[in-house]
């Protein structure tokens, strides 16, 4: 029973990528096998999760070889949890896209694409060997490159460039940091590395392996000092295409860290624990006053993007059982605030031409609505209670006040402050982007005086995905005691095996 | 032999890291082929090299009588060089259409994304 399930929540994405290519060119029908296959998948990760909730972790060995030998997929409550978010994002920004996007031959490419990004996540969210999970990574970020680099403009050209660069050389040392470990360990799996680890006499090598770990997993996270990839990339393609590489791809570095410290390599008085604290309060700090800077929609965006990893960075580093739930909950916060705002920004950008904050204003006068939903996720990103962004900000405030140790506790008291600035920033869009009056002479190009109903009839699948995410954050702020619990459920075995 | 290919490893890696951190193009696209080459080299020393010794189970016997050559770096190996393989390909056609709309191959002045107007 678990093993199908498992099966058929990977199987789904592949098989819908497949079938898309072959109605290449045929956008309506591509649309519709899209959209069964979606809503497929996110019925069946929905099963998996709820099967795995209920009775313990599935486990499959690939052609009946034994653990440590054959290809094996572990799906325990935080894999499901997080494939259970990705099929979400998944799900809102696939009719998001089709419902915005004009170009036929665009979609056509982008359709089957999403699909295989969609498979390079799952699979890496459900990988029991590290090298399954560098192959994982490598789908996921040949599919990001064609998303980036879909429309060929000139930003999006030089931005991929960057972005295929530092990849490639993120993963080339996720690679060797790969063959270091099975060199000493004699194995690939991550319980069977976690285990041999320890009885290594080399702890040279072992910290030289955990260094290039640290740094591949921080490129691909975006953490202090090997974010810079991030701002000059995510800005650069249109908000629908890119709507699941910016919500996911960070996340799944962060995945990968939480995943390695406490499995393979457990973090509690370590070297590296102070050193992750450190970046992590870099990361946050960096990334707001980056912010601050920016006079563009998307790119003050990003770089909130970055400040929020060193929070998730921040309660992996304490390493105390509450930390840990807290970011996990903050990764599940995050990703649904963050898509929410660069589909507002771009749904703002469809109807006044612009991502550039000289150029926008007015928003509120013609669409008060549009504006109370970038409020409702400004505000929860902020950390204002009741919305979600405070429950996360509080837990881990909570878990590093307590750690009793000057270093974590400054951390946080660090993070608390970027909190205020993060509201500076968002402020800083509200006034420019709703509260200012339009600056341009020339009235954007949308119906007179039919406003928001004539949107929502322009737009239907934009809007669904906004409102829908929106309807998320507010119920995870207001109700988020069972989200907490699964997240303390996940943190707990990881503490108590 | 292990220090010799040790030493040809760190030298293909910093081969690479020179061409990466060089401001044309083509030189980024060898950078990242070196890169993949040093990192194959490096999984197949760290994992340990055997003569002579395959990893063959004889005619008679159960399991393995002596020491033998791991597969397994070697199919990882081969599997990176082919992920290796199609990522070149990529960056290769997305220099070339890079070039094509910028007119230039100067990584220096490819930093449109980063300015603040």
């Amino acid at each position: 029973m678990g093993s199908n399930i498992l099966v058929s929540v990977f199987i789904l994405p592949l098989l819908s990528a497949v079938s898309l290519l072959f109605f290449w060119g045929r956008v309506r029908t591509q649309k519709v096998i899209g959209g069964v296959f979606i809503s497929l998948y996110l019925v069946a990760s929905v099963i998996q999760f709820v099967f795995v909730k209920s009775s313990g972790s599935i486990t499959l060995d690939v052609g009946s070889w034994p653990a440590g030998i054959g290809i094996g997929f572990i799906v325990d409550l935080l894999s499901a949890f997080f494939v259970l978010l990705t099929s979400v994002v998944a799900f809102l920004s696939y009719f998001y896209v089709t419902s915005s996007s004009n170009s036929s031959s665009k979609i056509s490419v982008f359709l089957p694409v999403f699909f295989f990004l969609i498979f390079g996540l799952n699979g890496a969210f459900i990988a029991a060997d590290l090298f399954n999970l560098y192959v994982w990574f490598e789908v996921m970020i040949v599919s990001s490159f064609v998303l980036f680099t879909l429309g060929g403009k000139r930003a999006q050209l030089e931005g991929s460039l960057k972005y295929v660069a530092i990849n490639v050389f993120s993963s080339s040392i996720f690679l060797a940091g790969i063959g270091i470990l099975y060199g000493i360990t004699g194995s690939l799996n991550m319980q069977m590395i976690g285990s041999n680890l320890p009885l290594v006499e080399n702890r040279m090598l072992v910290s030289i392996a955990v260094t290039f770990f640290v740094v591949s997993f921080g490129i691909k996270a975006a953490i202090f000092p090997l974010f810079f990839w991030l701002p000059s990339t995510y800005h650069t393609a249109p908000v629908g295409y890119t709507a699941l590489v910016v919500a996911l791809l960070t996340k799944v570095g962060i995945y990968a860290l939480l995943r390695f410290f406490t499995v393979i390599f457990p973090l509690q008085g370590t070297l590296f624990q102070p050193i992750l604290l450190v970046l992590s309060g870099f990361t946050m700090v960096v990334g707001v006053l980056g912010a601050a800077a920016q006079t563009d929609f998307r790119k003050i965006l990003s770089f909130h993007i970055v400040s929020q990893i060193g929070y998730m960075l921040m309660g992996i580093a304490i390493y105390t059982p509450l930390a840990i739930a807290g970011a996990v909950f903050f990764v599940v916060h995050n990703v649904l605030v963050k898509t929410n705002l660069f589909l507002v920004s771009g749904l703002v950008n469809k109807l006044f031409g612009s991502y550039k904050l000289k150029e926008l204003g007015g928003v509120y006068r013609k669409f008060p609505f549009i504006a109370l939903l970038f409020a409702l996720s400004a505000f929860s990103l902020t950390g204002i209670p009741p919305l979600s962004g405070f429950w996360g900000k509080y837990i881990l405030a909570v878990a590093g006040f307590s750690a009793n140790q000057w270093l974590p506790v400054t951390v946080t008291a660090i993070s608390l402050g970027v909190s205020l600035l993060t509201l500076f920033s968002m402020t800083k869009i509200w006034n420019e982007v709703f509260w200012k009056p339009n600056p341009q002479v020339v009235e954007p190009n949308f119906p007179r005086q039919s406003f928001i109903i004539e949107v929502v009839k322009q737009y239907p699948g934009m809007f669904f995905s906004i409102v829908t995410l929106t309807v998320l954050i507010l119920i995870l702020g207001i109700f988020p005691n069972s989200i907490i619990e699964v997240c303390m459920e996940i943190s707990n075995s990881f503490f108590h095996k | 032999m292990d220090i010799l290919l040790a030493i040809l490893t760190g030298l293909i890696y910093s081969v690479a890291i020179y061409l990466l951190l060089h401001k044309g193009m083509v030189k980024m696209i060898l950078g990242i082929m070196m890169l993949g080459y040093a990192t194959n080299l490096f999984i197949f020393i760290i994992a340990r090299i055997t003569r002579g010794l395959p990893a063959l189970i004889p005619e008679n016997a159960d399991s393995f009588l002596q020491a033998y050559a791991d597969p397994v770096p070697q199919a990882l190996i081969l599997t990176a060089i082919v992920i290796g393989f199609g990522i070149q390909t990529f960056a290769i056609v997305l220099i070339r259409m890079v070039y094509k709309t910028t007119g230039t191959s100067d990584m220096d002045k490819l930093s449109s994304t980063d300015k603040i107007d």
